[in-house]
């Protein structure tokens, strides 16, 4: 039995509208500083938004400032520490935020200097505006779901798995929500909801998806 | 004409379709762009292309130019290159003439636009004589951050009348009174420069420079100044020549400023003496030579010391070759390290780098094709129009 939703689904794209912030940071002590001070939209724009940006390449380092760290100032420890911090995990920005600075001070109490930039890049805080772009296609059941999801430009999948989730207060993440709300179908929302999307790619988030819808679908069939 | 569908073939998949699905959300809307001048540097180069670009998406697009005398357009250009960290003297008779010559200009020029988008120094104090609607967004395309203190007050009063400031990277900008967005510049994949060549169109264009395709060309097209170190270059490639049988290419336009000149005369000495580097001066339309020259070489230089953000290491990078650079300006952002080519620090650095690749014909290859990717992904036009567009919203909504 197809079960048909009474609200269709409609795949929202994104663009990223980037903004430069004052503050920087030469070495770790200022990045630990900054840090402190700058909006939470910073913090989402340096950890999740690297998701968003790091598709084509590597997303070795997680996040900016592992990134920064390992790259420009060298320090592989304290790359390795911020590396593994998991923006997906944190209850929110705030707490995120706690996560990186206790790290880095920790970090700090142990080294005899704090390191620094010596031939690299410093770090620029940034943040950034995202441009919601409805993107035309509607899904009112599973199939139409799969096939949808299929299709959609990337930036889709970041705005309904990240943007949704962190900082429009979805927990669950859009897709997850309206299979179980509309589909009724929580088993699948559940393992939806649960996709690490932590050191992956966009293609892959999607790809692991689809295979969940499929799976259903087959289930639905048989 | 090309249109935006013609881009499909090019684009990241996807990317036309979120392009026309943004245009929806503008359409009508006027945006106009205010520049020096429609021919030259990067930023004319990249109009031609977004202009009609946008315009075809449904967008009110115009460009317009600022006009004025011989001493306009040098107190602009002194002032652009004493926002860009030179030394220069500013005289106030000379800065006073700039205003008034603007002033003029609002006058001849049709001001009104949902959102006005004013390119670099030279019609800069136009805002002085914005409307009431509309949203004026001050596009810097160099790096003003090291500014002359004289050239940058001069400016400020001017600059807090903007609604906002786009920069080409966050370092390039400083502290102001108004939001700083960041929007890197782009290529257009199928201009003359940049469009897909022929081997045998390749052959025919190095045979007409001189230059021949018997062993691998290292390759720089920069102007020939001491900022885009075409001197170290060649002290890079005299390393390399020990070891391998290469050529060297340096090409680009000359520079009045003694500079310059210096520099000119003293490649031309070392090809003197060298039959295997190739010094050649082209006008600044040369687009289907250096299209050329990109697709023969192996390795691509840009060994730059003081850089904005130059394009020139993306365009390589599409032509799918690997690109040595300095790690200066926006060539740090162009080059991802050890995946699409090196940046380097010193005349050494880039010997090495050149070493290694050449030593390595595999990665040659793997890193021209991730190159080209890269590129593809974020320093194509299709996302320069993208970002506009988003500007366009945010700033209009």
């Amino acid at each position: 039995m197809t079960t048909e939703a009474p609200a269709p689904f409609q795949f929202i794209g994104c663009v990223e509208l980037r903004q430069a912030l004052d503050h920087r940071a030469r070495d770790e002590r200022e990045l630990l500083d900054r840090l402190e001070d700058v909006p939470p939209g910073s913090v989402f724009y340096h950890t999740h938004g690297y998701f968003l940006r790091h598709r084509p390449i590597t997303t070795a380092y997680g996040n900016d400032f592992a990134a920064w760290v390992a790259v420009h100032v060298r320090d592989q420890v304290l790359a390795e520490r911020l590396a593994v911090i998991n923006p997906f995990e944190a209850a929110s920005l705030e707490e995120l935020r706690e996560e990186l600075i206790t790290v880095i001070h920790d970090h700090l109490l142990r080294v005899i200097s704090v390191p620094r930039v010596e031939f690299g890049e410093i770090f620029h805080f940034q943040q950034s505006h995202i441009v919601e772009v409805p993107l035309g296609s509607a899904a009112a059941t599973l199939a139409e779901f799969r096939a949808g999801l299929a299709e959609v430009d990337a930036s889709a999948i970041y705005f309904h798995m990240v943007e949704a989730r962190t900082r429009l207060g979805r927990r669950s993440g859009d897709f997850a929500e309206w299979i179980r709300s509309s589909l009724a179908m929580p088993a699948l929302a559940e393992r939806i909801e649960r996709i690490d999307a932590y050191m992956t790619s966009l293609e892959r988030v999607r790809a692991r998806v689809l295979a969940l819808v499929d799976d259903a679908l087959e289930g639905e069939a048989a | 004409m090309i249109a935006i569908d013609d881009y499909r073939r090019v684009a990241p998949p996807g990317a036309v379709d979120m392009l026309l699905r943004l245009a929806e959300r503008v359409r009508g809307r006027r945006m106009l762009h205010l520049s020096g001048g429609r021919f030259g540097g990067g930023p004319a180069e990249i109009l031609h292309t977004l202009v009609p670009m946008m315009a075809d998406l449904g967008v009110d697009a115009a460009w317009e130019i600022t006009g004025g005398d011989p001493k306009f357009y040098a107190t602009a250009a002194s002032l652009r290159a004493a926002l860009d960290g030179a030394e220069r003297v500013l005289t106030d008779e000379g800065l006073d003439h700039y205003v008034e010559m603007n002033r003029i200009n609002a006058k001849k020029l049709s001001l009104e636009a949902d959102l006005v988008l004013v390119h670099d120094v030279q019609p800069l104090t136009l805002v002085q004589h914005r409307g009431s609607s509309g949203r004026w967004v001050w596009r810097c395309h160099f790096d003003s951050s090291r500014a002359q203190r004289r050239a940058w007050a001069f400016l400020r009063p001017a600059l807090s009348q903007y609604d906002a400031a786009v920069f080409s990277l966050p370092k390039f900008g400083r502290r102001m009174s108004i939001p700083k967005y960041v929007i890197a510049p782009s290529i257009d994949p199928l201009s003359e420069k940049n469009r897909d060549l022929t081997a045998r169109e390749v052959a025919g264009i190095l045979r007409g420079l001189g230059v021949a395709q018997d062993k691998p060309i290292l390759l720089q097209v920069a102007p020939f100044t001491p900022a885009e170190d075409p001197l170290g270059v060649v002290n890079a490639y005299r390393l390399v020549r020990k070891h391998y049988n290469v050529r060297l290419v340096l090409a680009g336009t000359g520079d009045s400023e003694r500079e310059g000149r210096e520099v000119l005369g003293e490649l031309r000495e070392a090809a003197r003496h060298d039959s295997d580097i190739t010094v050649l001066e082209l006008p600044p339309d040369a687009h289907g030579q250096i299209n050329a020259l990109q697709r023969a070489a192996t390795i691509v230089l840009q060994k730059s010391v003081h850089e904005g953000f130059s394009l020139a290491a993306a365009e390589a990078m599409w032509k799918g070759k690997p690109v040595v650079g300095g790690f200066a300006g926006g060539l740090t952002q162009q080059i991802v390290y050890d995946v699409t080519g090196y940046t380097v620090h010193s005349v050494e650095g880039a010997a090495f780098r050149l070493r290694h690749l050449l030593n390595n014909p595999e990665l040659i290859a793997r890193m021209g094709a991730a190159g080209r990717e890269h590129v593809r992904r974020s320093f194509l036009v299709t996302r320069h129009l993208t970002d506009y567009m988003a500007l366009l919203i945010h700033l209009t909504r």
